[in-house]
């Protein structure tokens, strides 16, 4: 309590010459400080000419307001911020081209990096009744925090050399919110025969309690409409054993006989998958897929002799770089 | 003279022993301290020629690559005396350009030593001379402002010592520097942050965590995953990539500082980490906290305290037994610990205390803690303050139904009149872009000065609070601020993005502008779950802390998670001056900006 009317007494003896009121809050006043004040700085900055301070005050600034009763009003009535000034202080001392490159360095260095990476989320061997099978599902980014340009693969292929289906994406990804992407670019299928590109719409992102998702629209070169959702979790067991439930659902506006693809939902495929991160970067994993193939598409694999039905015990890697 | 220095560290290596490599340290880092006296040879003015060189560098028996400063880590200690001149000659030997910048020294702009704002750099083979007068005194530091140097080593002690009589009485000193050290290179600490933000985090809430009853209740994590947010995630960097690191020193290289039973030993303490901050004890000791970030404050006596990066603390301890004592400087999130020792004697040791639980965030690190102020910590004279300035939390002319008086009504547990709890609604801050890179906004953040810092809350011995901080000297400018600048730190944890007001310093148009000599009130308003240590160069502001007319005069403030830290301004130094926050990622990742005070000298006349 000593301390604050020492304090205060002392303010009220500085104050007056700071607090003169201007007839203008623009108009500036040199106005002397006592000595006291400067104290701190040793008797003033560094090449500053010495001990003064140019002041704009308030209106209604008095000497009662001390710093600690600083209240609203007063703000209310408070100067405004100055406008941002136009030149680089720098550049008055240091060569005015070095200094451009550095500051463009500096915007770089502080927000504007690139990075990449490549994810393989799936990449695995598939134990089924009808034989082995490889499967594969995974995406890369390269670009900033907001722009990116991404490339997702999927596919599945048997040992016996045959492919059952294969594809590319190559999208212009924007981040449109916290957590999501609006993607949009080019699908192109490989297999099966005949192949098809698409135009694609998508939007990825985390959903509320950490559900990694994506749904995805496909406009084929024939007209066809394709739809797809995509999802999965990440459950950590512990800090490295982590189990991760997967779903992928295939829709389709309409028949396209010569994919085998049935209209309304085509095929449903979930996996339930144990992992260990060695790394996080990599990540050995056992577990099950279970695929089903339903209506339409269910028959044209019947048609096929193929089973509309398919479960798989898979060993695979997660990794990432 | 460098192959030389290789061809010792080869021998090093081979040997692995932390006595080599104290050979090389200056002999108040060596592993086993006398502690500072004139005699001991020092870096000190007028003329202090320093060489910053990569260089291979052994912590705990390992060899990671490091940039130096004269070849140590930390780099040589400069000990200098108020009111003199000094003459810093820099020269660089990397093949990148470098800097350095004396922080928390105040220097005319163009010495303060960040590239792109102050000087343009200095190139490889240059030798760049600062040369300012010593106008302060007090425990500061150096390091590089030039891309992610400072993580490998770039970084060392200052001391300045005052012109006139110490107010702080001691029989010895000792220099302690904080740190932490990777043999990740800075730039793929990065690469991992971007790519996936939990990534060094090993102390995740997992299911068997869960069915061992560890950690939050199931209740509580599905809240938490609803909101998206990990209130785990307290340090983005951990002691998974790091060791820490006392003078250069790892734990197991135990670095020791002798003493005398009954002598006054102050203790410097420096945080030169890049990303960590420390919960810093020696138990058995009591500790009096003299000085805060190089400035005089009324002695406090504590068991510990937390020092953010960035931060100095001067502290001065009184070992009345002949025995060891260890100093614990725990990661925050407890993932690991720098630790030395303080003895009587070389080669002795104290138990060391295992490493604590970690913190878990909660809804007040979110900036939504329904019962508003109610958790002030002692200090009742604090209140009026705090609720003053939560009045000022709305800055002049802007009117969005968030009053002063829908803040009053939700304390006194009214109706919140207007007010929304969303975690992320825009009209809860006006200034802010709330684009993909902010993750929230904090609905009711709270003046946090008087509380422990996260994970210090239930601690049984006393713990240093900033309110507990009074500066010795009277604040040197009494006036009133004059209007108020409110910024937000915002981010976004799942992207990796750090911004203020919602935009990183690549996206910024426009710098922060002060008139000189204005007199500003500041309210930085934290809209993350993570603490940041926001560093205004070239400036002392006084923290607002429920001690008018004597606020501690800091250099760097932490802002709590979901907290806010008001301090006033007074922008005295012409020129254009760095602001950011001190976590080297966060400031990477775009939390930096660019302030400036108008009008320079030339157009004062």
């Amino acid at each position: 309590m000593k301390v604050v009317t020492a304090t205060r007494l002392w303010l009220l003896l500085a104050a007056p010459s700071v607090a003169q009121s201007a007839e203008d809050q623009s108009l500036r006043h040199d106005v002397s400080v006592p000595h006291a004040l400067s104290a701190d700085r040793g008797g003033g900055r560094p090449g500053l000419p010495g001990p003064h301070m140019t002041t704009s005050t308030a209106k209604e600034t008095s000497t009662s307001q001390a710093a600690d009763t600083f209240s609203s009003k007063h703000a209310a009535h408070g100067s405004t911020a100055p406008s941002p000034p136009g030149d680089h202080a720098a550049d008055r001392l240091f060569d005015r081209r070095s200094m451009e490159d550095a500051r463009n360095e500096l915007r770089r260095d502080q927000g504007g990096g690139t990075f990449s990476m490549i994810l393989l989320n799936v990449a695995e061997y598939q134990a089924r009744k009808d034989g082995s099978f490889y499967r594969w599902d995974g995406e890369g980014w390269w670009g900033g925090d907001l722009n990116r340009l991404v490339i997702k693969s999927e596919g599945r292929g048997g040992f016996d050399g045959t492919t059952e289906n294969a594809e590319v994406q190559a999208l212009y990804s924007r981040a449109v919110s916290p957590y999501f992407d609006l993607q949009t670019g080019i699908r192109h299928d490989f297999e099966p025969n005949p192949s098809r590109s698409y135009a694609t719409l998508a939007l990825e992102g985390l959903m509320p309690y950490w559900f990694e998702v994506e749904g995805s629209a496909f406009l084929s070169n024939k007209g066809d409409l394709l739809g797809r959702f995509d999802a999965y979790y990440d459950q950590l067991l512990t800090q490295r054993l982590v189990i991760q439930p997967r779903v992928e659902i295939n829709l389709a506006a309409q028949d396209v006989p010569e994919n085998d693809i049935g209209s309304g939902l085509s095929d449903v495929e979930l996996g339930l998958r144990l992992r260990y991160e060695v790394l996080r970067e990599l990540a050995p994993y056992l577990g099950v897929s279970y695929e089903r193939k339903i209506g339409d598409t269910a028959d044209y694999a019947r048609d096929e002799g193929e089973e509309a039905e398919t479960l798989s015990f898979v060993l695979g890697v997660r990794a990432w770089f | 003279m460098v192959m030389n220095r290789r061809g010792v560290l080869r021998g090093a290596r081979a040997l692995a022993t932390g006595l080599t490599a104290s050979a090389m340290l200056p002999s108040w880092a060596r592993s086993t301290a006398h502690g500072l006296s004139p005699s001991v040879p020092t870096l000190s003015g007028p003329d202090v020629a320093l060489t910053i060189a990569r260089t291979p560098w052994p912590v705990d028996g390992r060899i990671g690559d490091a940039i130096t400063i004269n070849g140590t880590i930390p780099a040589p200690l400069i000990r200098l005396r108020q009111g003199e001149k000094v003459r810093l000659a820099v020269t660089n030997l990397l093949k990148e350009d470098t800097s350095i910048h004396w922080h928390g020294v105040l220097v005319p702009f163009q010495f303060d030593g960040v590239p792109g704002v102050s000087f343009p750099g200095i190139r490889p083979g240059e030798t760049f001379v600062y040369d300012f007068p010593i106008i302060q005194s007090g425990t500061y530091w150096y390091h590089s402002h030039s891309g992610l140097q400072e993580q490998m080593g770039h970084y060392g002690p200052i001391i300045i010592d005052p012109a006139s009589v110490d107010p702080v009485a001691y029989d010895r000193e000792h220099v302690i520097v904080l740190s932490d050290f990777s043999f990740m290179s800075p730039h793929m600490i990065m690469d991992k942050l971007k790519k996936q933000p939990g990534y060094f985090n090993y102390q995740k809430q997992t299911l068997a965590g869960l069915l061992a009853g560890e950690g939050q209740p199931l209740a509580e994590r599905l809240r938490w995953g609803k909101m998206r947010m990990d209130p785990t995630d307290v340090s983005d960097v951990t002691g998974s990539t790091y060791t820490f690191l006392v003078n250069g020193h790892g734990p197991k290289d135990n670095w020791t500082a002798l003493f005398q039973p009954w002598e006054r030993v102050r203790l410097r303490f420096v945080n030169a980490a890049a990303m960590t901050t420390f919960d810093v004890r020696i138990p058995g000791l009591k500790m009096s906290v003299v000085q805060a970030d190089g400035q005089n404050v009324r002695p406090v006596e504590v068991d510990e305290f937390q020092i953010a990066v960035a931060e100095t603390f001067d502290v001065v301890v009184r070992p009345a037994e002949n025995r060891a004592f260890t100093l614990v400087a725990e990661a925050v999130d407890r993932s690991g610990m720098a630790r030395a020792t303080l003895a009587p004697r070389e080669g002795m040791s104290a138990p060391v205390p295992p490493l604590r639980g970690r913190p878990i965030a909660t809804m007040r690190d979110m900036g939504m803690d329904m019962r508003g102020g109610a958790q002030m910590k002692g200090d009742a004279g604090n209140g009026g303050e705090t609720t003053g300035h939560s009045a000022m939390a709305e800055p002049p002319g802007s009117s969005t139904g968030r009053s002063q008086g829908g803040m009053n009504k939700d304390r006194n547990g009214g109706p919140h009149a207007g007010m929304s709890m969303s975690m992320r609604d825009p009209e809860n801050a006006p200034g802010v872009k709330t684009g993909p890179g902010v993750q929230m906004i904090s609905p009711m953040p709270q003046d946090r000065t008087s509380e422990p810092g996260q994970g210090l809350n239930n601690t049984e011995h006393k713990v240093l609070v900033y309110a507990d901080l009074i500066s010795l000297d009277p604040n040197p400018d009494p006036r009133p601020p004059q209007r108020t600048k409110e910024i937000h730190l915002t981010g976004n944890m799942e992207r990796f993005m750090w911004s203020f007001d919602g935009e990183k310093f690549s996206d910024v148009k426009e710098p922060i502008p002060f008139r000189k000599d204005e007199r500003v009130r500041v309210i930085l308003v934290n809209d993350s779950m993570m603490s940041h240590p926001i560093h205004l160069h070239g400036h002392f502001f006084e923290v607002v802390n429920g001690h008018p007319g004597r606020h501690p005069r800091k250099h760097t403030v932490n802002v709590a998670p979901g907290g806010k830290v008001t301090f006033d301004l007074t922008a005295d130094a012409p020129g254009d001056w760095a602001f950011h926050c001190h976590l080297l990622y966060h400031m990477h990742a775009g939390m930096f900006q660019v302030v400036t005070i108008r009008p320079l000298d030339e157009e004062a006349a």
